[in-house]
């Protein structure tokens, strides 16, 4: 870079630079410095991979604590965090015998996952959840709308999606929900202050 | 005694927990205007940390806090 510099100086010197010739150079160095600047959106990136409900609303309560103290937040569900948008109300035909299998044995949207440890056949979940309610935590229906209405945005993978046999009408309506794959979701996450892998 | 601040908006979020507190007050204070005054009450021992986080982030100033009964009370001013 140095060199660039003194090449300009010495045609500045013989007059051979012009005012646009600098304008045109600052604005490239202006591009190329904000590509060495990592991490610099306040922004929160989540990959959410699993699909226990203790990590799900964990991942739920960094996205909302992240847009209410003013930065952005997006969560890209993949894997078994794919199953967690499902509607239970919607149901997709036109499933292979591996589709219905997965659609029948994977958890059918938020309100039927299980904690990640001391599930204890359905019995810590069912105790987990209504300690929660107790104390007035927020559910993850609660946790969802909030999303929604403080613009956290979601991603669903789609190549999660096809491995599973899941098709787009079956998952939940949620504001600007995206059907992407992880170039998109990167795209994004390169330049977050924050990057998590729940 | 000390002088009163004036309250222009008072929340109510006693038990509520986290992440609920912050969320709520991110959303109350865009109801006042800028310099004027928000009231929050919480019963969340999270908040005492939580709500100075928030407020250096979101770029709001914590007038005054007040601790009693269970109850932590703030008064934020929206600066922008």
């Amino acid at each position: 870079m140095s060199e660039v510099l003194a090449t300009r100086v010495e045609e500045m010197r013989r007059g051979t630079t012009t005012v646009d010739d600098l304008a045109r150079q600052l604005a490239d160095l202006k591009r190329q410095v904000e590509n060495i600047k990592p991490g610099a959106e306040e922004r929160v990136s989540i990959i959410v991979f699993s699909g226990d409900l203790d990590k799900v609303l964990a991942a739920f309560v960094i996205a909302t604590g992240a847009v209410a103290m003013g930065m952005e937040a997006v969560m890209f569900f993949t894997f078994w965090g794919t199953p967690v948008l499902r509607d239970a109300k919607k149901s997709a035909g036109g499933k292979d015998l591996m589709g219905k299998m997965f659609g029948f044995m994977l958890p059918k949207g938020r309100n039927a996952l299980k904690l990640s440890k001391m599930n204890m056949g359905g019995m810590g979940t069912s105790m987990m959840k209504s300690l929660m309610k107790k104390k007035n935590v927020a559910s993850l229906d609660q946790m969802l709308e909030m999303a929604g209405e403080l613009g956290v945005k979601i991603y669903i993978c789609e190549m999660s999606m096809s491995l599973m046999g899941f098709k787009q009408g079956e998952f939940i309506d949620y504001p600007d929900l995206k059907y992407v794959g992880v170039a998109t979701f990167l795209e994004q996450a390169k330049n977050s202050k924050v990057q998590l892998f729940i | 005694m000390s002088d009163e601040i004036k309250t222009d908006k008072t929340m109510d979020l006693k038990g509520l927990p986290c992440p609920q507190p912050v969320i709520k007050v991110s959303k109350g204070i865009k109801e006042i205007q800028v310099g004027q005054v928000l009231e929050a009450v919480t019963t969340d021992p999270g908040s005492l940390a939580d709500f100075p986080a928030w407020a250096r982030t979101s770029g709001h100033e914590i007038l005054k806090t007040d601790q009693g009964g269970g109850l932590i009370t703030f008064w934020i001013k929206r600066m922008k």
